[in-house]
């Protein structure tokens, strides 16, 4: 029977990475004569050799075996823990990943660092020579099975089992019949030892037994299949062939004629003829599981582009899916009551009803919360990547930088997790290199030496927040405001608050650091971490004080299936606003309206002149309220930038369920999505910086348009 | 039953074993297959060496204390081939040893060696 493994893969990888993450993490906090933490490295990188000798993937098993050979030596204390060996294994597990990910994808990798870290691993151990000799004693063995002989061979075997044999599970009768498997065996029980009845012990075994069997197997076959009891029992085996009795055994030599005749008979009738057969399919069947294999990874080399968009799989707490189960229970019970109350409804049992309802209510939003918990993992899986991170920047930049992560059990929904990982590195790479300042400018400060960067996750008001503070230099606002004015995105006379100035290192291009250095880049990064954040539905924010520190604080939705949203009426339609991109929401008030060139409106917010747009204009609804005045205003930001839709009525603020409109119709501008209401229809969700656009082409059309007539 | 710490090695001999059509229990630790054991007894255990809370070594002496499981095949599932483990695993009780990578014939040719 073949049996195929290949479904068992993705969750060999899965906890592959896992291990690898683990190995990382103890790694850094690896002390001498840490025993527990030692082990468990151990462990996992045990674990990952062992499943890919299971999947056939070699280049892991191979490094991995270095890996575990070294760790092995540190384990058993012959190999003190010392910081280089520990820097090594950390470019290990680099590699293991890098091999890993290439057996995923069916790649070959040829990445110098591994043939590097490889050799450095076989020199550190002092046998670089290993791992060929290995490959050799294999070979060699498959030689000698190749070699027995093709004759069958006439088996003589003594077995004397010691007492306590079965003691530990062996059972004599199963053993033969693994030798029937290779040919005839004939078998005598000797009960010579046996002990009187009263002296006998039923847990032991008194018996011994003579063996014949007639095969073609060759001596180290027959002890394999006593391999495991060797220990425990006195096994002689001995050949008797034709030559054999006439050179070993002299009185074995006058055996009659005819009994040699007999023999022949056996070997040459009974035992080999159906003996040979099996063999033969067995080999067949091993050429077709190996021909089948080696088509499926043809089949597979060619779907490999597709197989890289596949469903990731998730691995749930049974107590999740325990109080999901339970949920849907009370669920049915509230629908059986329901059900029950309507068929015979009188008004008398309206106040059941409603006590019912309310219990639907109840158990809808726990059931919404739990389905959405499935999705949550705590935030440490996007957060234990940096203590490996802080440990390189520090050794790269020279400078002494320690971690503090905090709220690392705040949830986060998987995708959001997966996707924040590279802006979350890319901004804590910033905070090292340009954030931390060198150790002598941090002591002429009268700051303490060692630099600190502090990670923190928290909730806030259905959003879940990231914070990456630091406390180096702070943001040099001047700096940054020359640059700016220097690329020509702000224009040289312009007032700028502090959050706006900040707001410019997001800009395409932007870039403050005087020397580019290979650990932040050249600046293009900025702008891509804010956009990642935002089509998270997120935003961030930056706050700093010159000389005390930065704080990059990312906002992001708890999921990306479900939105809290602020329903607005425009005309008959009911639009959803983000509540994520609400700043305010205000009665507009005449003094502060400046009409500008063109149809534009600019409301005065404070010290902000906000653009009004006008929902009704964009979407060409007739609406209840044309007129600015006294018109309610929804300020919104997005892309830095501030706009007031104008609405006629603000409704309630509720959770919504984002179905795609690109999915189940087309790409709209300026909507990002739908969802269905309480009462059945379908509203619009307001794709805020979609809006801005549209808004500014308008705008543009109208100036060209005017200019044209002026003209 | 299976006890081993790596879930990807545990559901893939699960899934030979069923496939086989023997019925399987889980365990992911020594401790948790030592409770498993003390509930109901198996036909067979396969045990992983190398696990957290309580390894191969200290299960297989634990379950030779239990009525139920003294006679009761238990296979060590190991990448180490060396001697010493062996010896170590016999002197704990196992019954023999299946040396990694996992291969799934191999291992129902060796199960029919020790379970009737």
């Amino acid at each position: 029977m073949s049996i195929d493994l290949s479904q068992f893969i993705p969750s060999f990888l899965e906890e592959s990475f896992e291990g690898l993450e683990l190995m990382e993490s103890s790694l850094l906090n690896l002390e001498a004569g840490d025993n527990e933490t030692i082990h468990s490295i151990f462990r996992a990188a045990h674990s990952i050799k062992g499943g890919a000798g299971t999947f056939g993937f070699n280049k892991v098993t191979e490094f991995t075996h270095l890996v575990e050979t070294l760790l092995d030596e540190m384990r058993d204390g012959r190999r003190d823990i010392v910081q280089s060996d520990v820097e090594i294994l950390l470019d290990s597990v680099d590699c293991m990943r890098l091999l890993i990910e290439s057996a995923r994808d069916e790649e070959d990798c040829q990445d110098e660092k591994i043939t590097q870290t490889s050799a450095l691993l076989a020199k550190t151990l002092g046998n670089d020579s290993q791992s060929d000799k290995s490959i050799v004693d294999n070979e060699a063995t498959d030689a000698d099975i190749a070699e027995n002989g093709q004759d069958k061979k006439h088996w003589q075997i003594q077995f004397i089992p010691e007492h306590q044999l079965v003691q530990t599970g062996n059972d004599p009768l199963l053993l033969f019949n693994a030798l029937a498997d290779f040919g005839q065996v004939e078998v005598q029980a000797n009960i010579d030892n046996l002990p009187p009845l009263t002296d006998m012990n039923a847990e032991e075994l008194y018996l011994h037994w003579q063996l014949s069997l007639i095969s073609d197997c060759s001596e180290d076959e027959i002890k394999e299949i006593f391999e495991w009891v060797e220990d425990e029992c006195e096994l002689i085996i001995s050949l008797k062939t034709n030559e054999n009795t006439q050179t070993n055994n002299t009185p074995k030599n006058q055996r009659s004629s005819a009994e040699n005749l007999a023999d022949d008979n056996l070997n040459s009738s009974v035992g080999s003829a159906p003996e040979n057969n099996q063999n033969n399919d067995l080999t067949e069947n091993k050429k077709a599981v190996q021909s089948s294999a080696l088509d499926k990874k043809v089949i597979s080399t060619e779907k490999s582009p597709a197989k890289k968009s596949e469903v990731g799989s998730i691995r749930v707490g049974v107590d999740k899916v325990d109080s999901l189960i339970n949920l849907v229970g009370e669920l049915v019970i509230t629908q059986s009551m329901l059900s029950e109350l309507g068929n015979d409804f009188d008004l008398t049992k309206v106040e059941r009803l409603t006590a019912g309802l309310e219990q639907l209510l109840q158990n809808t939003k726990e059931l919404q919360e739990s389905v959405m918990r499935i999705r949550m993992l705590p935030i440490s899986f996007a957060f234990n990547r940096f203590p490996r991170l802080i440990h390189d920047l520090s050794k790269k930049t020279g400078k002494s930088i320690e971690l503090i992560i905090k709220g690392e059990q705040t949830e986060l929904d998987k995708t959001v997790m997966e996707q924040i990982g590279d802006p979350l590195v890319h901004l804590v790479r910033n905070a090292a290199d340009h954030g931390i300042e060198t150790a002598d400018v941090r002591l002429k400060n009268g700051k303490p030496e060692t630099g600190t960067i502090t990670l923190d996750a928290y909730h806030q008001g259905g959003n879940i927040v990231i914070e990456i503070n630091d406390d180096g230099g702070g943001i040099n606002r001047q700096a940054v405001l020359e640059k700016a004015i220097e690329k020509g995105i702000v224009e040289p006379n312009a007032t700028l608050t502090d959050s706006q100035v900040f707001d410019l290192l997001f800009e395409p291009g932007f870039s403050t650091a005087k020397e580019v250095s290979d650990i932040s880049g050249r600046g293009v990064g900025m702008d891509v971490v804010k956009r990642n954040i935002q089509s998270l539905g997120g935003r961030i924010q930056v706050e700093s004080e010159q000389g005390k520190g930065s704080t990059f604080r990312v906002h992001l939705p708890l999921t990306l299936a479900i939105l809290d949203g602020q329903l607005v009426r425009v005309g008959s339609e009911v639009y959803i606003i983000p509540l994520i991109a609400i700043v305010e929401s205000l009665q507009i008030q005449s003094k502060f309206i400046n009409r500008v060139s063109g149809d534009l409106v600019l409301y005065r917010l404070r010290e902000d002149n906000v653009p009004v747009l006008p929902i009704y204009q964009l979407f060409n609804l007739p609406a209840d309220n044309k007129e600015v005045n006294n018109a309610l205003l929804v300020v919104v930001e997005a892309d830095g930038q501030k706009v007031g839709l104008m609405v006629d009525d603000l409704l309630a603020q509720q959770q919504v369920v984002i179905k795609s409109l690109k999915d189940n119709y087309q790409q709209v501008d300026g909507i990002s999505g739908a969802t269905i209401l309480g009462d059945g229809s379908v509203s619009m969700i307001l794709d805020i910086p979609g809006m801005i656009n549209i808004a500014l082409e308008m705008a543009q059309k109208n100036q060209k348009m005017l200019e044209q007539e002026t003209v | 039953m299976v006890v081993d710490d790596s879930n990807s090695i545990r559901d893939m001999v699960n899934f030979t074993l069923k496939s086989a059509g023997y019925d399987t229990q889980e365990a992911r630790d020594g401790q948790d297959g030592l409770n498993k054991a003390k509930e109901s007894s198996f036909d067979l255990v396969i045990t992983d060496v190398n696990m957290p809370i309580m390894d191969g070594i200290t299960l297989c002496q634990e379950l030779r204390k239990l009525p139920n499981f003294k006679f009761t095949p238990i296979l060590m599932l190991t990448t180490e081939s060396s001697g010493d483990m062996k010896l170590k695993g016999k002197a704990a009780g196992a019954t023999g040893w299946l040396v990694k990578p996992f291969n799934p014939e191999k291992l129902l040719a060796t199960i029919k060696r020790v379970v009737r």
